[in-house]
């Protein structure tokens, strides 16, 4: 935090190396980064590790993230991750299966009597402290995943993410796009009109209840989409160019196609009857003619990128560092891989293996690599008085 | 720049057209104001110049519309982006993106412009509209004002030759739409843009157009110089109430012109107006008094240690700039909104305190959107809905109450078809049915006509006859200059001034009515002062407007 502050306020000019200029990081790189950092987690059950991976996320998402509201994400998806610890902890000692006889026994809950066609299940018994700690280790390793999502989503912006989708899946992104921003207007929406009902003082309760706040804001929700979409298409959204005809069925043809190959070759290479021939072969198949669709739908819609972002050595070496992570612990070679899962019955505390939380550890390096986010100057009085439009000094614009 | 031919629009289901032969044409760098009341189909008119209606819409459009030569039958509105821009009355409900910059560069990116160009526009956009220091802000942080200009920067952008603009100022306050008016005129006179513009607060705009089009109702549309359109036109601004009242010619648009016709005027006026704006009743006995109300939203503090003491019969406005904190204050003194400090007394009580039935049997509030206390399919519904949760009460049933506000509001009618004015009615009805002591409205006047706003004076001023007290948020001054016994001015939380209407209006150049602007310093608020003054026997009920 406070590194990127400094260089934000910035010292004298040529102090800095040129990647030192506060510029955001291209939104894949900070995907692959966390992607591969799921990965590695995936991999391990020790909860050295994990914690270390919480570490390292809080760590760089504190150092590289913008003031930009889905920034301020991360805490959320960090509840998120103890409500899901909670969950399967809870449904372990419920739901109390996988007791070994020489268990610690922390204490008891009632236990229901299953009839004897449903024993598979019990419910209730006594709770080991074995079974709560292998739970616990469960729910933090799918805690940990959910926060890499969470990382990244803090430190790349979603939208800009969905940009570097092919041209022709361009509509896609979009109908996500707006979905994201109509989400909050709904909420607040929500918040409103349950405020609102209060005012009337409505004895209702169940079902109707409910009418009265979801008819006001779904009303509500419609007209917005009503506006946002005659807004759209009169700023040329959805321009045609010139597709043709035979074009577009071209194109759909190309992608269903390819869609095909694809799916039928994932059943050639999964399924150990099919022929050969069906796996590898024709997936590639698939793959080339759903690229010839997309570059020929891309191809038919007519649209430019503004200042999109640049791919350079920050981006190589942050996305280098979550594949290493990812490559390290998946290929457990080098050290022993009873590291990654150590065993909790006899009880014991788990070793820390070294090259893996190396692996985990050269993730942080992110922090460092990736330049620091631009942040809004309202600290530094640029959000002062605003100038009277009428008045100032106007550039030369051509209309 | 703009033709329309012989057009006739009819929306599918509807019994008439609502455009019927309309002819027009608007002339290349034209500001064009288009006037009318609620429902003449003023939006319609502005739909049809970039296609969206009927391409987005639906109906039937016969004629022919041609922008800059390209037919809107052929043309639907994306083809029109990159000469026709567009902007409604609701600047969020169309920002696609979430930053300014984001947000001026959508539309480029849809015309296909070259990265290096749509680099300069943006810079150029950004500096003609004041914008720079906002390029990185979130969009739903900055100010209504702000916004609105956004909004108008990301049409710009595209560099159209003609700007569609549906009510820009409606939901903004006094300084704000100074702030989006000063940037539209600007574009006219620097850029030659032509500008089409559709507005309810005309005494905000009508000084700047070139041509009126007025929509007199019947589907028909005049065109011409304002000061000959306004003349009969069905809805004036004050200033041209007074000008058509003292028969000035021509008519005077601003307030500039008339004062300097005035002189004749306020020597012929009475040093003191014969009654005051109000209904003149006393002040009763104090229905409500709340002491020291904070409200807090997390660090911000929206109402700091507020004091307000009503009497019954009162009629009192509080008024301030977006985000003075007007809406927290009587939200907090109704007890449904938030309040984190201060009492309120009301009849011993404090409505905070009370479940929220027995709350609203003292205080009822109507929020800023009426239609979210709306929620059955029709207004028979609603009403019956409403008798039954007011059960004990001592007042009318509320088909009677609503009957009394707005007739003719038939049972089988969908609460969101009715107008604006008509819904308010129903909502006022509904939370009058349970007979309160205090009547709190937020925002009543937004989205109503000259002629509405005459009617819910007329229903407030019934309210104070009954001896309950009225709170009104608004940022109307005319129609607190026409209707409230008292001003509240709140800025940053905290109260700035309270006092009675003349003196707290005609005190601030800001607040101040064109009819106290024009006539100063005699205190005269409304252009009925003005006439009964003139002439004490006159009943010019078409006259009095404001």
């Amino acid at each position: 935090m406070r590194h990127a502050r400094l260089t934000v306020r910035g010292h004298a000019p040529g102090t800095q190396d040129s990647r030192r200029v506060p510029r955001a990081l291209h939104p894949v790189a900070w995907w692959i980064w966390a992607l591969g950092l799921v990965i590695a987690v995936s991999r391990t059950t020790n909860p050295l590790l994990l914690i270390l991976a919480l570490s390292v996320l809080g760590f760089v998402v504190a150092n590289r993230r913008t003031d930009a509201p889905w920034a301020r994400a991360f805490k959320y998806y960090l509840t998120l991750a103890l409500i899901v610890i909670a969950v399967r902890i809870v449904f372990q000692s419920v739901f109390g299966s996988g007791i070994q006889p020489g268990d610690h026994v922390l204490f008891r809950l009632p236990q229901i009597r299953m009839p004897r066609w449903y024993q598979g299940v019990q419910i209730g018994g006594p709770v080991s402290l074995e079974a709560t700690l292998a739970a616990t280790i469960d729910g933090l390793r799918l805690g940990t995943m959910i926060c890499c999502i969470g990382a990244a989503n803090a430190l790349a912006n979603p939208k800009r993410a969905l940009r570097v989708l092919p041209g022709a899946l361009y509509e896609l992104g979009m109908a996500v796009v707006v979905s994201i921003s109509l989400a909050p207007q709904l909420i607040e929406s929500v918040q409103r009109v349950a405020r609102a009902r209060q005012l009337r003082a409505s004895q209702r309760r169940g079902f109707s209840a409910l009418r009265s706040i979801v008819i006001p804001v779904l009303a509500d929700a419609l007209e917005r989409s009503l506006l946002l979409a005659a807004a759209m298409d009169s700023r040329g959204y959805g321009r045609t160019g010139e597709a043709t005809r035979t074009a577009r069925r071209l194109t759909a043809t190309l992608m269903l196609a390819g869609m095909a190959g694809v799916c039928v070759g994932c059943y050639g290479l999964l399924s150990g009857s099919a022929p050969r021939l069906l796996g590898t072969p024709v997936i590639l198949l698939g793959v080339v003619l759903c690229t010839a669709g997309l570059a020929l739908g891309g191809r038919r819609v007519r649209r430019t990128h503004y200042r999109p972002d640049p791919w350079r050595a920050p981006e190589w070496i942050v996305a280098g560092c979550g594949l290493i992570s990812a490559v390290t612990l998946y290929l457990s070679t080098g050290y022993s891989a009873a590291g990654l899962n150590p065993s909790f019955s006899p009880l014991r505390f788990p070793g820390l293996p070294f090259l893996p939380a190396v692996a985990i550890l050269i993730a942080a390096a992110a922090a460092f690599a990736a330049p620091p986010p631009r942040r809004r100057m309202s600290a530094s009085g640029l959000d002062g008085p605003e100038p009277i439009p009428g008045r100032m000094a106007r550039p030369e614009v051509s209309a | 720049m703009i033709d329309f031919d012989r057009v006739t629009i009819t929306y599918d289901g509807a019994e008439r057209p609502v455009l019927r032969e309309v002819s027009l044409h608007v002339a290349e760098g034209e500001l064009c104001l288009v006037v009318g009341r609620t429902g003449v189909g003023k939006s319609s008119l502005l739909g049809a110049i970039n296609g969206l209606v009927p391409h987005f819409t639906g109906g039937t459009l016969a004629g022919r519309v041609k922008v800059a030569g390209r037919d809107t039958a052929t043309c639907p509105p994306r083809e029109l982006a990159d000469v026709v821009g567009v902007v409604g009355q609701d600047p969020l409900a169309a920002f696609v993106t979430d930053t300014v910059e984001e947000e001026l560069v959508y539309g480029m990116e849809q015309l296909a412009i070259a990265p290096e160009v749509m680099r300069k526009r943006v810079e150029e956009t950004l500096d003609l509209l004041g914008l720079a220091a906002l390029r990185d802000r979130p969009l739903h942080e900055i100010s209504g004002g702000q916004q609105q200009r956004v909004a108008i920067g990301t049409v710009l952008t595209a560099h159209p030759r003609v700007l569609v603009l549906d009510e820009p100022t409606s939901a903004l306050d006094p300084t704000a739409a100074e702030e989006v008016l000063a940037a539209i005129t600007r574009l006219v006179h620097d850029l030659g843009l032509t500008v089409v513009l559709a507005e309810h607060r005309l005494e905000r705009v009508v000084q700047y157009a070139d041509t009126v089009i007025h929509l007199p109702g019947d589907g028909s549309a005049a065109a011409g110089a304002p000061s000959e359109v306004m003349l009969t036109a069905t809805v004036a601004p004050p200033v041209v109430e007074l000008g058509r009242l003292v028969r000035w010619r021509p008519l005077p648009l601003s307030v500039r012109d008339a004062r300097r016709r005035a002189g004749p005027l306020r020597a012929r006026l009475p040093v003191h107006p014969p009654s005051a704006p109000e209904n003149g009743a006393a002040p009763g006995e104090t229905t409500l008094q709340a002491r020291r109300i904070i409200v807090r939203y997390g660090d911000l503090i929206a109402v700091r240690g507020v004091d307000l003491t009503l009497s019954a019969g009162e009629i009192c406005a509080v008024m301030g700039r977006n985000g003075s904190g007007k809406s927290s204050l009587l939200w907090a003194i109704q007890g449904a909104g938030r309040r984190q400090g201060g009492v309120v007394e009301l009849a011993g009580r404090d409505p905070k305190h009370l479940p929220p039935r027995e709350a609203r049997e003292l205080i009822a509030l109507v929020p800023q959107t009426p239609s979210d206390l709306l929620y059955l399919n029709t207004v028979g519904a609603e009403l019956a809905q409403a008798d039954r949760e007011s059960a004990g009460s001592k007042s009318p049933a509320t088909r009677e109450l609503l009957d009394q506000l707005a007739p003719e509001i038939p049972d089988d009618a969908h609460p969101r078809e009715l107008s604006e004015g008509q819904r308010l009615s129903l909502v006022l009805a509904i939370q009058l049915r349970a007979a309160p002591r205090v009547m709190l409205l937020d925002e009543p006047t937004r989205g109503l006509d000259y002629g509405a706003k005459r009617t819910l004076r007329g229903i407030v001023r019934r309210l104070a006859a009954e001896q309950r007290s009225v709170v009104i948020a608004t940022h109307d001054v005319e129609f607190v200059a026409s209707t409230c016994d008292r001003v509240v001015v709140m800025g940053d939380g905290e109260v700035v001034s309270d006092g009675p209407t003349p003196e707290i209006v005609v005190a601030s150049p800001a607040f101040a009515p064109q009819v106290a602007k024009i006539v100063t310093p005699l205190p005269y608020l409304t252009v009925a002062q003005v006439a009964e003054a003139l002439d004490p026997s006159c009943a010019l009920p078409e006259v009095i407007g404001g």
